[in-house]
């Protein structure tokens, strides 16, 4: 095995031209927090883009941040938070959610298109990815979008990059939109334990005029583990919404919102913010889950979802994104040697949507398979785009199915 | 003058075949092959282009796209794919030998869904029927191109349209969920739906802005947004547009990002002006119209706000709408700004193109210098918010030589657009308009991968051929692999 780690992009080329010209697998790692996410790659060399580091370009009245892949993103936080700005989609990036351990990067959270509570208003990385620079499999450095907020010159390739987990293409330098930090935020909490009246609650505040930038729904189990004592003291199951904007607005929300819904409360900004990182990186249902399934039906058929999930195999569960996210833990024991795959996909077709398998051993991860099973057209329009990438399969091989 | 693939004579020699084969699978007045009714499709909203298609096939249902497209594509026949026609770069101008595959009559709003906040739609519905079918809930889709009551959704979603409140709430691509859609050999996808992730490669995302050349859309699932509860517009008088320039980007930088922000330079404001009489000040350079939206709290603190900002950069006039009737008059000469200039003009022809705020002043000022070279004048309206320019070039079609001249002109501000930093187009598509200058923005291996991901969906190039790309697809030889063994030396770098 040989570990590469190149100091600028040219030498991210020399590596990828020659793996290319050889056909050797290259596993493609930023800070490497991530590795445990997707299937296992088999890959003789691996190509760490840790010290292609640094903002190349950041000016906060363009709404534009322009950084290397390999910048950390602590380095990135810093900055923003300096100007006042942030990265709306709020991406997890800390905790323990990820297994492997380094710092994760501004180009691998792209690659995994993850994005947190503020999904559902601001949308997912993929949403903010404005253009980039990369090497394909064929050795060749390419870009594409720009550094512009508002651009739709040729193919949108950065929604195509973004959620390909590094199997198309390397991802060097990358442009995103940023936009200014709330001036203040607040939650509103209602406590009961039936996720069906749980989501309807969600749903009706979603579809209020307030805008809710945040739902989600803790069952008391996960609950009680919070940080913040309003939500650890129901003694049942909690769900919070969260609104965010300036001062007297929040004020005015706050009060509207939590009258709209027969609120048991309500908490200010700081119990507010610790809620919502907690629900970003998922804590409440961590410490004692060796297997983690990520699943995204439509947000109003997540109780549908839940009694199907809980009749096949026991299991914890949290809400987010009004429904549209569950994460779902199931009991190692009762999941069995495939991390309960089939009854949880099976419980899935039942309502639509999709599931990952976030976290579980690598052996089961290369065995049940970590995203949706590729079937019809579908599967051969995936293998001819990663072919016209990457056409000879080195670029972080069977990250997200066999051959791709 | 635009070159276009050259027809294929074999294909126009089997007219007659090709059209009888196509009302086998599309019936009764499904096809269309007079000269009369095919010349109504000849252009899109672009129309300084005309071609009048070989046929045109106006399908009903997603399995007679999908037979019309295998028997296409077994056939070597080109197709062109059409919504309303509305487009501002060509993209469904159509081909002499190709068949103009018309998505008119798929009309239908399938299902509006309440609790999952989305809508699913036939991509022939307009964009503002979409809101309308919603308000009642008070609900809106809310990209809202200028065009919204002729455009289709599922033209919206092959150029990825955007609007004047796109800054806050998103181009077409960060409103839609899911799709139906028809790939050339005729095999149907379905991409996302009313969740919000879909797994695997985000090929809904690509397929949003593709100018219909990886596939044809059938269905559209696009999210659904609470209507602001109200809206108020600042509209601010400046002496220079550096001046309003930095007033937009203090704004932003003071956190605040505006429902609606639009600039005018001095001409569109005066052909606005004596179009509509929404009141705009005559004396200044520039005009910013900024409109907050949410709840009364916040549109009072916000208007307080960026009133007291204008005064910091020397505004002229600021006044703040008191009523929703003082509201719509103020957008009523930025929204009329397009027919307003074709009063002063014979023609005009509409540009498109982003650039980074900060340069603005510059890249104005460097358009009046080109409008003497060319003898053309300019009027300017602009996406502030976003830095998306639409420079009106303004012609006499009748004088020879000023389409010509205006062509040029407007390739060179895009151009300028590209050396600035910024993109030939913000949100109207590359299509025939702006084709053959994407070598400007992107070198031969940025358009190789984007052609490789072309050949992925059509690799006959049957589908929306000579758009989008100077040159024609040419996927055999691209699918080459052209590095040796043996030929590219170890990299000789720090390992670990």
């Amino acid at each position: 095995m040989t570990g590469f780690r190149p100091s600028d992009g040219a030498e991210a080329e020399q590596v990828v031209a020659w793996a290319a010209a050889e056909g050797e697998a290259l596993e493609i790692v930023g800070g490497g927090s991530k590795r445990g996410l997707g299937r296992p790659v088999r890959a003789p060399h691996v190509l760490e883009l840790g010290a292609i580091a640094g903002i190349l370009d950041y000016e906060p009245a363009e709404l534009v941040l322009t950084a290397r892949a390999g910048t950390t993103m602590a380095a990135i936080g810093t900055a923003l938070d300096a100007a006042g700005q942030m990265l709306a989609f709020e991406p997890p990036v800390s905790g323990g959610l990820f297994a492997g351990a380094g710092s994760p990067t501004l180009g691998g959270v792209l690659a995994c298109n993850l994005a947190g509570p503020r999904r559902i208003r601001a949308g997912a990385a993929r949403d903010h990815f404005l253009g980039f620079r990369a090497v394909n499999g064929w050795g060749d450095g390419w870009k594409a979008g720009g550094r512009v907020v508002k651009n739709v010159t040729g193919y949108d390739m950065g929604k195509l990059q973004a959620g390909a987990f590094g199997t198309l293409s390397v991802l060097l330098e990358l442009s995103l939109k940023v936009l200014p930090r709330p001036e203040t935020s607040a939650s509103v909490l209602l406590t009961g334990d039936d996720p069906a009246a749980a989501v309807a609650a969600m749903a009706t505040a979603l579809n209020s005029p307030h805008e809710v930038s945040a739902a989600a729904h803790l069952p008391a189990a996960a609950a009680a583990r919070s940080a913040v004592g309003a939500v650890a003291g129901a003694g049942r199951g909690v769900t919070a919404l969260r609104i965010e904007g300036p001062g007297p607005s929040v004020a005015f929300r706050r009060a509207a919102l939590a009258e709209l819904l027969g609120a048991a409360g309500s908490i200010a900004e700081a119990e507010s913010a610790t809620l919502w990182t907690e629900i970003a990186e998922v804590v409440p249902l961590l410490a004692d889950a060796p297997l983690l399934w990520r699943l995204c039906p439509p947000p109003a058929a997540a109780p549908a979802l839940l009694e199907g999930l809980h009749a096949a195999l026991a299991g914890r569960c949290l809400l987010d994104w009004g429904g549209g996210l569950v994460w779902f833990a199931p009991d190692p024991a009762a999941a069995g040697a495939d991390g309960g795959a089939g009854r949880v996909r099976a419980a899935l077709a039942q309502t639509g949507g999709h599931a990952m398998l976030f976290r579980a051993p690598e052996e089961m991860r290369a065995a049940a398979g970590v995203f949706d099973p590729l079937a019809g057209p579908l599967a051969g329009l995936t293998r001819r785009i990663k072919a016209g990438f990457d056409p000879r399969g080195i670029l972080n091989p069977g990250r997200m199915h066999e051959g791709i | 003058m635009l070159r276009m693939p050259a027809p294929d004579q074999a294909v126009l020699a089997r007219r007659g075949e090709i059209v009888a084969a196509l009302r086998r699978i599309v019936p009764g007045e499904g096809v269309i092959e007079s000269e009369a009714e095919r010349r109504a499709f000849e252009s899109d909203g672009l129309t300084a282009y005309a071609q009048a298609p070989m046929l045109v096939v106006l399908p009903q249902t997603t399995a007679e796209v999908s037979a019309v497209l295998a028997y296409c594509q077994q056939n070597g026949v080109r197709v062109v794919p059409r919504g309303a026609g509305t487009s501002l770069s060509g993209g469904a101008l159509p081909l002499a030998d190709g068949v103009l595959l018309g998505m008119g009559k798929f009309k239908r709003i399938l299902e509006i869904d309440e609790a999952n906040r989305c809508a699913v739609v036939q991509p022939g519905v307009t964009n503002l029927a979409i809101s309308e079918a919603v308000a009642g809930r008070g609900l809106y889709y809310a990209p809202d191109p200028s065009s919204q009551i002729a455009c289709t959704i599922g033209g919206n979603v092959a150029e990825n349209s955007g609007g004047v409140h796109c800054l806050k709430y998103g181009l077409t691509t960060n409103n839609v969920l899911g799709i139906e859609m028809v790939t050339m050999a005729g095999e149907v996808l379905r991409l996302g739906g009313k969740q919000y992730d879909a797994g695997g490669y985000d090929l809904l995302g690509v397929m949003v802005g593709s100018e219909g050349l990886l596939g044809v859309v059938t269905e559209v699932t696009v999210r659904l947004l609470p209507r602001p509860p109200g809206a108020r517009a600042l509209l601010v008088g400046f002496p220079s547009i550096e001046g309003a320039g930095e007033c937009v980007a203090a704004i932003i930088a003071a956190g605040i990002i505006p429902g609606g922000m639009e600039m005018m330079d001095k001409p569109a404001i005066a052909a606005a002006e004596a179009f509509v009489h929404a009141g705009y000040p005559l004396d200044g350079e520039a005009l910013l119209i900024v409109e907050l939206d949410g709840c009364a709290a916040e549109v009072d603190h916000l208007i307080a706000t960026v009133a007291a900002i204008t005064e910091r950069f020397g505004a002229t006039s600021c006044r703040a709408s008191t009523s929703e009737a003082e509201r719509l008059l103020f957008w009523a000469g930025r929204k009329a700004a397009f027919p307003a200039v074709g009063r002063i003009s014979p023609d005009y022809y509409c540009m498109d193109g982003t650039i980074p705020r900060k340069r603005l002043a510059e890249v104005l000022g460097r358009m009046r210098q080109m409008e003497a070279r060319y003898g053309l004048r300019v009027a300017n309206v602009f996406h502030a918010g976003d830095g998306n320019l639409h420079p009106l070039i303004l012609y006499d079609a009748n004088v020879p030589g000023e389409l010509a001249r205006a062509e040029e002109f407007g390739a060179d501000i895009l151009r300028l657009c590209v050396e600035v930093g910024g993109v030939l187009t913000g949100e109207h598509g590359v299509g025939v308009e702006k084709r053959d200058l994407m070598g400007t923005m992107f070198g031969k291996p940025d358009l190789d991968q984007q052609q490789r991901l072309k050949c992925a969906f059509d690799p006959a190039a049957l589908l929306n051929p000579g758009k989008v790309f100077p040159e024609l697809c040419r996927c055999a030889e691209l699918g080459k692999m052209h590095i040796h063994a043996g030929q590219v030396r170890f990299p000789d770098l720090p390992r670990f």
